[in-house]
């Protein structure tokens, strides 16, 4: 009887993560379509508002995915930290460098080494 | 909450984890999750270059709205993202009945594994063929544009700000026919030709004082800079030397390559992982109906599919923000 009731758990979590997925989904589809100008004039680290709301509910729904859906938080600490700290640590190292050089690149070509319009 | 479920008739033995093994899951599983954190790398490094390359051209990246605002029986409609949010939905939605049917196993409940495993595979089907329509417009493009010299994009807007088609702008269509095995030389095959030639559209432009140009290049509030009337038929007239319509790889009517060349390799990468994703759930699914994993006391063939489907849902996720929000 008790792996019963905790079943009814796991299908109330299941729908309910649904649910918090959903709504990020929807705050990020109608911020989209709004572009509120607050958020996209004013900046934090050189990134717009708006950009920091999306990659932060990005990463909000990545984890409620992975640990939910997924089942990660059942797992082993061995098992989770060799999954989830590789792609962590190394696709922050690989945005930092490209987006930096990216950025970098953009500065020269602005610089007028290059035409803009021919 | 007990989430793995060990029993393969391997217990003990290699495939099973071995004697005592220090991550408590089965070789399968493990091997799964190793798999997939190689293939996110993969898209990762996708994501990245795709953002090394945005930010390379800052100035002048497509607007996502503007190119992506279909939507299925609303022609004309301006409809942003509306089609894309649906396809989110879709396959957030199918990952739930995935993570039921997981759970079901877990109960062994062979019929509720079923139901929620054909939801699954629907779910899956249904993006797909979402994701092929949304190739297909984008490919098709609507209002074409030309390009000039250096390779820039050229869009015409009317003097109200919207946007002009070249049908609408071209008098007539000069363009000759294209050549077949019948009517050219049988061992060529002509390209594709666009419906208007550059001269229709210049002629059509210089005819109507109403429409302006719009090149890629954004202005402080990040909108495509608009020419004066003059500039424009300076600009179309001395620059432009073909007409655009849709997108391939070398050239697209939205603004740079580039920004077609990742559409197509990034959504078509991930679409390749959804169909891959429906063609092992399939699989799993008529295992599951050919009562394999019952006899088997374990359902664990239907969490380790079940995790792969996950992650080409976490991926799209990723997708969805990178490519159609930010």
């Amino acid at each position: 009887m008790a792996h019963d009731a905790s079943h009814g758990n796991t299908v109330k979590r299941i729908w309910f993560v649904f649910a918090l997925l959903s709504i990020a989904t929807i705050i990020e589809v109608v911020l989209g379509i709004i572009k509120p100008q607050v958020m996209v004039d004013n900046k934090f680290l050189a990134m717009s508002l708006l950009n920091w709301t999306f990659i932060i509910l990005t990463i909000y729904k990545a984890y409620y995915i992975t640990w939910t859906f997924m089942h990660m938080e059942g797992e082993t600490k061995g098992l989770r930290r060799s999954v989830v700290w590789t792609t962590v640590f190394l696709v922050s190292y690989l945005c930092f460098i490209l987006l930096i050089e990216g950025d970098y690149i953009h500065e020269v070509l602005k610089g007028g080494f290059i035409k803009y319009n021919f | 909450m007990e989430a793995t479920v060990v029993k393969t008739g391997t217990e003990g033995k290699t495939w099973g984890g071995g004697e005592n093994p220090p991550l408590k899951a089965s070789y399968g599983k493990m091997m799964m999750w190793f798999f997939i954190l190689s293939d996110a790398l993969t898209f990762s490094a996708f994501l990245a270059a795709y953002g090394f390359s945005r930010y390379k051209f800052v100035d002048s990246w497509p607007i996502a709205d503007e190119v992506f605002n279909h939507f299925p029986f609303l022609h004309g409609v301006d409809a942003p993202m509306y089609y894309v949010a649906l396809m989110t939905f879709i396959l957030i939605f199918s990952s739930v009945t995935m993570v039921l049917a997981v759970d079901a196993g877990h109960q062994l409940k062979k019929g509720k594994v079923v139901f929620y495993m054909a939801l699954t595979l629907l779910g899956g089907i249904v993006f797909l063929g979402s994701q092929a329509w949304e190739w297909k417009n984008f490919i098709q493009g609507t209002y074409g544009a030309v390009e000039t010299k250096g390779g820039r994009i050229l869009q015409f807007l009317d003097t109200d700000g919207k946007r002009v088609a070249l049908s609408d702008i071209a008098l007539e269509s000069t363009q000759r026919e294209a050549l077949d095995g019948s009517t050219g030389i049988w061992f060529v095959k002509d390209k594709t030709l666009p419906t208007y030639t550059i001269e229709d559209i210049k002629a059509g432009f210089a005819a109507n004082d109403n429409y302006l140009i719009r090149i890629q290049k954004l202005d402080d509030t990040g909108h495509p800079t608009v020419l004066s009337r003059e500039e424009s038929i300076a600009r179309l007239n001395s620059d432009a030397v073909r007409v655009v319509e849709g997108a391939n790889l070398h050239r697209n009517e939205y603004g740079h390559p580039l920004f077609g060349n990742y559409f197509f390799f990034i959504t078509g990468f991930h679409g390749f992982h959804v169909l891959m994703g429906v063609m092992i759930n399939l699989i799993i699914f008529l295992n599951v109906l050919l009562g394999t994993y019952d006899r088997r006391g374990s359902y664990e063939m239907v969490e380790k599919s079940g995790l792969y489907w996950h992650f080409v849902d976490l991926v799209w996720v990723f997708v969805f923000t990178f490519f159609y929000l930010v």
